[in-house]
């Protein structure tokens, strides 16, 4: 395990494969919290620790419980019975003693059990990588994928509400045709190959 | 407990779209929309799930206790995509493959959480059904049209089948990433616009 491949991985999750322009994961929390860079800002960190921890989390229980009696089918279960015990244990842990930090994520907490991002970073990793360590780098490099795509999107959105479009586009659909012209800024880094 | 079948069906394929009007569930109505195939595949899959979490959860909404409910909620949600999961790669691997990583993620979508928060923890078994089925059908129909728009323009075919004749160009564009949030966007605009005009013309009908 060298530092060149750790950090191939964390280019490639970061730009090449980005979790909302190329994998499509956390596109909801994308959309919900995007239209101001300051809670955009507050949503991602709060998922890049939470995806962090529990891509260490997800993997360990993988290769010590499941694995080794077999129990692979129950990925899914117990992945996300994982993620929310996590998910409530950060909370009521910054709420007794980094009562800063829980003022400023708290709200976005409870909504990151239902963000495919974790999940998903959780099984990719299980799937794609052997070392935990691996597995770890892998979901905190998505996650400032997830982050970066994220104050893009918000800066965009900001100049949106400028905007004067057909009635029918009014909202979402703008909101998805300029998530689509940044998908396309971002294919510009999909054919390198690490 | 009463409920109307119309006003169901009218809300979840229509009305209330849970991909066009309350835009849950995108994850997916973007990443497996490439073929007509995938898209139908996942539609009736998600339906299948949601109409038998309905159910379930419809059944255990006196036992479940209010504090703990998204923790119940999403074991019994994650058990039935475990089992669709098993039965598409038993009998559909091929399917199986393509929609991957998709399939366990149903587990968050958003949707079916949505449907068992406001409706079935809330509704008796009969409506829970209903509502679900029709929810899973509304997303289906919303994964058609896009993935029927993204393979004829993406590849030329529909189903794998050609449709195009080979002097029209296929846009690979309609396959990418960038793509997908763009065919969402143009089918979403054009179906709130249609579902406004439907209801328009409904409530001018209720005047005369």
């Amino acid at each position: 395990m060298s530092l060149t491949s750790l950090l191939l991985i964390a280019f490639s999750a970061i730009v090449v494969e980005n979790f909302i322009f190329s994998r499509f994961l956390g596109v909801c929390p994308f959309l919900g919290v995007s239209k101001q860079p300051a809670t955009a800002f507050g949503m991602g960190l709060a998922v890049t620790f939470v995806i962090t921890v529990s891509n260490f989390l997800t993997f360990e229980v993988n290769e010590l419980i499941l694995k080794p009696y077999g129990l692979e089918f129950l990925q899914t279960i117990a992945f996300i019975l994982i993620i929310a015990v996590l998910v409530q244990l950060i909370e009521m842990f910054f709420k007794r003693y980094i009562p800063v930090l829980y003022h400023a994520l708290g709200i976005y907490l409870p909504l990151i059990t239902t963000n495919c991002a974790v999940l998903g970073a959780a099984l990719l990793a299980v799937e794609n990588y052997s070392t935990v360590l691996e597995a770890t780098v892998f979901g905190f490099a998505s996650a400032i994928g997830f982050l970066v795509a994220l104050l893009i999107f918000a800066g965009v959105r900001e100049r949106l509400v400028f905007a004067a479009p057909p009635r029918a586009f009014e909202g979402m659909p703008l909101a998805l045709l300029a998530a689509g012209l940044c998908a396309m800024a971002f294919s510009g880094f999909s054919g390198i190959e690490l | 407990m009463k409920f109307s079948i119309g006003k169901l069906a009218r809300d979840g394929l229509l009305d209330n779209n849970p991909v066009f009007i309350q835009l849950l569930g995108i994850c997916s109505a973007l990443a497996v929309t490439t073929s007509l195939t995938n898209g139908i595949g996942m539609g009736l899959a998600m339906t299948a799930i949601l109409v038998c979490s309905n159910v379930f959860i419809s059944l255990l909404r006196r036992f479940i206790p209010s504090q703990a409910r998204i923790a119940a909620f999403i074991v019994v949600i994650s058990t039935f995509v475990t089992m669709v999961d098993l039965l598409l790669k038993a009998y559909l691997p091929s399917l199986s493959e393509s929609l991957g990583l998709f399939i366990p993620l149903i587990v968050v979508n958003c949707i079916i959480l949505a449907r068992a928060e406001a409706f079935a923890s809330q509704n008796g078994v009969v409506a829970s059904l209903f509502d679900g089925l029709f929810m899973g059908l509304g997303y289906t129909l919303a994964l058609i049209l896009i993935s029927a728009l993204r393979e004829l323009f993406g590849s030329g075919s529909l189903y794998g089948v050609r449709i195009l004749p080979e002097t029209i160009p296929a846009v690979a564009f309609f396959q990418t990433p960038a793509g997908a949030f763009i065919a969402l966007a143009l089918v979403t605009a054009a179906a709130r616009a249609l579902i406004e005009k439907l209801k328009a013309a409904k409530a001018a009908k209720i005047k005369h």
